[in-house]
């Protein structure tokens, strides 16, 4: 095929593992060097911002960005890939959702100023000196790109056309991308708006594990126990987030005996992860005869629970009905 | 906190809760008119969503209203109801929204002047407790 789309892939707040994941298509990254031109790809390839800016408006066919809406400068990248290109997918969880980046909305910009450029036992700084958006040092005017109080997911800050969330993307998932790029080129076709390219159901639905409709009373971490491969992780006391996440990343985690951390994100009928997976656990987490427990002794059951926003909202804070923390009374 | 009058969602179960809270209303009995109610079937098909939601539109405190322990009338959406609650009061504390807004009470029928009586102790609480910050924090980030 001599007709080649233009690929950009592009980055905010990441850990990069979104790009491992696409060279994790080995062989396969063979078709996508015959189907596009990658013209923007800062981690994989010498790219500088500039050569972005010099791109025209929607000269881009399609464009990924992959990682959390950070900093100014990330958003400054969604925004020029955004106008230069004709398609934008959010790649990976980050970019979808916020993802683990997000849980920076734990805290704010001030407190992990305060730790890392003060408290932290390595750092001598009696001024206290944080990094600033501008300075003049010498003559010099240098510039820093502002660091965020909140992290926020791609569709936050642009619009977007397709989501592939994963953390990372499971390979299965982007190559599911190849066949839609080569008939964009063929034909022009997209898929709808909005397209999530992942499973309608969530990843109870496609998991090999069997579920027999337990309750628990204890809740295990993954290190204090060995599971019984066959039987529901949850039901046997490890918090699998599967009932409140999408699925179509294969069951990766559940394959491998770890419960899910829920990255795929939820399906499309739920409204807020956190929400979702709480109804699931109280249904499943009590005794038999709860009238005989005390307050004190439901407390203690739940207490089991120790981290519900890092456990439910791993990775969607930033687009959780209640999405930061606050401040009431300290 | 004075002059602040604050917004109470109620969320109270059609057989005993809200009953209840009709028969303080047949026998005239006065509570303050900050809870805004809402019927459901039973406290069990409160989904968190609804609480999160209901704070995150600007609710200073959620009110749930449901059976007495074994009195559910559908067998045990009660005991559902409370480990969610307790849930989501554990979510919002990690989120800096006081668990004090949220308060579950057990509400049979006949318990008119019992309704009153706890629904206005918690409006006060909510009261001391000032204007829920999450109202604001929405409208600054959008
Ligand atoms: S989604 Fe996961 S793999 Fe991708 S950038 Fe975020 S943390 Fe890394
Ligand atoms: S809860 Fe987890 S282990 Fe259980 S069926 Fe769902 S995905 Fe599988
Ligand atoms: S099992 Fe869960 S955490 Fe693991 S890849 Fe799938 S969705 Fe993500």
């Amino acid at each position: 095929m001599d007709k080649k789309i233009k690929l950009a892939i592009g980055l905010g707040s990441t850990c990069a593992g979104c790009d491992i994941a696409i060279l994790d298509l080995k062989e396969k990254i063979l078709d996508l060097a015959s189907l596009a031109e990658i013209v923007f790809w800062p981690t994989a390839m010498d790219f500088k911002l500039s050569d972005l800016e010099r791109i025209g408006k929607n000269e881009i066919d399609i464009s990924l960005y992959h990682g959390t809406v950070r900093t100014s400068e990330h958003e400054h990248i969604a925004h020029l890939l955004r106008e230069r290109s004709k398609v934008m997918i959010a790649f990976g969880s980050c970019s979808c959702f916020g993802g683990i980046p997000g849980l920076c909305n734990l805290t704010s910009r001030e407190e992990i100023f305060e730790t890392a450029y003060k408290e932290t036992p390595s750092t001598v700084n009696p001024e206290f000196i944080t990094p600033q958006t501008e300075t003049t040092q010498d003559g010099h005017h240098l510039t820093l790109p502002e660091l965020y109080n909140d992290g926020k997911a791609l569709p936050q800050i642009v619009d977007v056309d397709y989501y592939l969330p994963g953390c990372p993307p499971a390979v299965e998932l982007i190559e599911r991308l190849l066949p839609i790029i080569t008939k964009f080129l063929e034909t022009g076709e997209l898929p709808p708006k909005g397209t999530v390219i992942a499973s309608d159901k969530t990843l109870c639905d496609e998991c090999p594990l069997t579920k027999e409709n337990k309750m628990i009373s204890k809740i295990f971490r993954p290190h204090e126990i060995i599971p019984d491969p066959k039987r529901c992780l949850l039901e046997q006391g490890i918090l699998c987030m599967g009932p409140a996440t999408r699925g179509g990343c294969g069951a990766r985690c559940i394959n491998a005996l770890m419960p899910c951390r829920g990255c795929m994100g939820p399906t499309a009928e739920v409204k807020d992860q956190g929400a979702k997976m709480i109804s699931a656990i109280a249904s499943i987490l009590g005794v038999e005869n709860e009238k005989d427990l005390s307050e004190d002794e439901v407390e203690k059951l739940l207490n089991q629970i120790k981290d519900p926003v890092g456990t439910f909202y791993r990775f969607t804070l930033p687009v959780a009905l209640i999405n930061r923390r606050i401040k009431e009374g300290g | 906190m004075d002059g602040f009058e604050p917004k109470i969602i109620g969320f109270c179960c059609n057989w005993c809760a809200y009953a209840g809270a009709d028969l303080a209303g047949i026998s005239r009995i006065q509570y303050p008119p900050n809870l805004r109610m809402i019927r459901v079937m039973c406290s069990g098909t409160i989904d968190p969503l609804y609480i999160l939601e209901a704070f995150q539109k600007g609710a200073d405190g959620v009110f749930i209203g449901g059976c007495h322990l074994g009195d559910c009338h559908y067998m045990a959406g009660n005991y559902k109801t409370r480990r969610k609650v307790s849930l989501v009061k554990r979510l919002l504390s990690q989120l800096g929204v006081s668990p004090q807004r949220i308060r579950l009470e057990w509400v049979s029928a006949a318990e008119g002047q019992r309704f009153a009586q706890v629904v206005t102790d918690f409006i006060g609480e909510v009261k001391e407790l000032g204007p829920s910050l999450l109202n604001q924090e929405a409208a600054r980030h959008g």
